[in-house]
């Protein structure tokens, strides 16, 4: 089963809306809970991902019974170092980001911790693309 | 829930007729990431952040209800979305240390 879904840039009132359908989908096709957490945990950072730093983008899972893939590709300014963007507590994000909550500079860490695989490739001033797998126990 | 309001002095913001739901943990937490890595389901969401996100991250977590501190009150397109989702809102003046505190005390722990 693939759901796909257009993620806009600061589109902050409906952003998360795909990571919750993307959920809801899992549940229902009767995941473990634990891959339904790694697998929210990892759609819902690379959606925000797309909303406070990209244009616009996608947000795409793929669902097997023994695997969920996210894959979140965005137009958008790119990352220039992505070693230093996986690093916990660096953050690009501007202040009024992180009033919001956001921007505390955990997102790649986050999703690097609940993906069992994970790959990224970014271009500057073009994009970024992400793959992660999370393997159904 | 009627318990956790009488201890904060909290104000519903909606979800009055839910208040006979149980909480199993309690999380506090001003980033969104963290609440959405270490809060478990089930648990009471303690938080400052006012934002519509916050709703969407406990529909996720599987919060049964947020408590804002600090004297904030969030817009009224959170609370109309947190009611559309059945999820209760309070409010109380006390800090965020201070109504984790009372709760810790009175039993309530981290999952």
């Amino acid at each position: 089963m693939q759901l796909k879904f257009q993620v806009k840039g600061m589109d902050f009132s409906r952003a998360g809306q795909a990571a919750t359908k993307i959920k809801k989908a899992l549940q229902l096709a009767g995941m473990d809970p634990a891959t339904i957490r790694k697998t929210i945990i990892i759609a819902y950072e690379a959606e925000m991902n797309i909303v406070i730093h990209a244009y616009h983008g996608t947000l795409t899972a793929n669902i097997t019974p023994h695997k969920v893939e996210i894959i979140a590709e965005d137009e958008g300014p790119g990352i220039p170092d992505i070693p230093l963007a996986m690093q916990e507590g660096y953050s690009t994000a501007p202040p009024h980001i992180r009033e919001m909550g956001f921007g505390a500079g955990m997102g790649l860490p986050n999703i690097k911790k609940s993906a069992d695989e994970l790959d990224i490739q970014s271009e500057v001033n073009k994009g970024t693309k992400l793959w992660a797998a999370v393997f159904n126990n | 829930m009627h318990v956790i309001k009488k201890m904060l002095n909290a104000d519903v913001l909606c979800g009055a007729d839910r208040l006979d739901t149980e909480v199993t943990s309690g999380f506090g937490c001003d980033l969104i990431s963290d609440s959405l890595c270490f809060a478990r389901p089930g648990c009471l969401l303690l938080t400052g952040l006012t934002n519509v996100q916050i709703i969407r991250l406990a529909e996720m977590v599987e919060a049964r209800a947020i408590v804002f501190v600090r004297g904030k009150k969030p817009g009224e397109d959170v609370i109309k979305l947190a009611r559309e989702k059945g999820l209760p809102l309070l409010a109380t003046d006390l800090f965020l240390f201070e109504s984790c505190g009372i709760l810790y005390q009175a039993g309530l722990r981290s999952s």
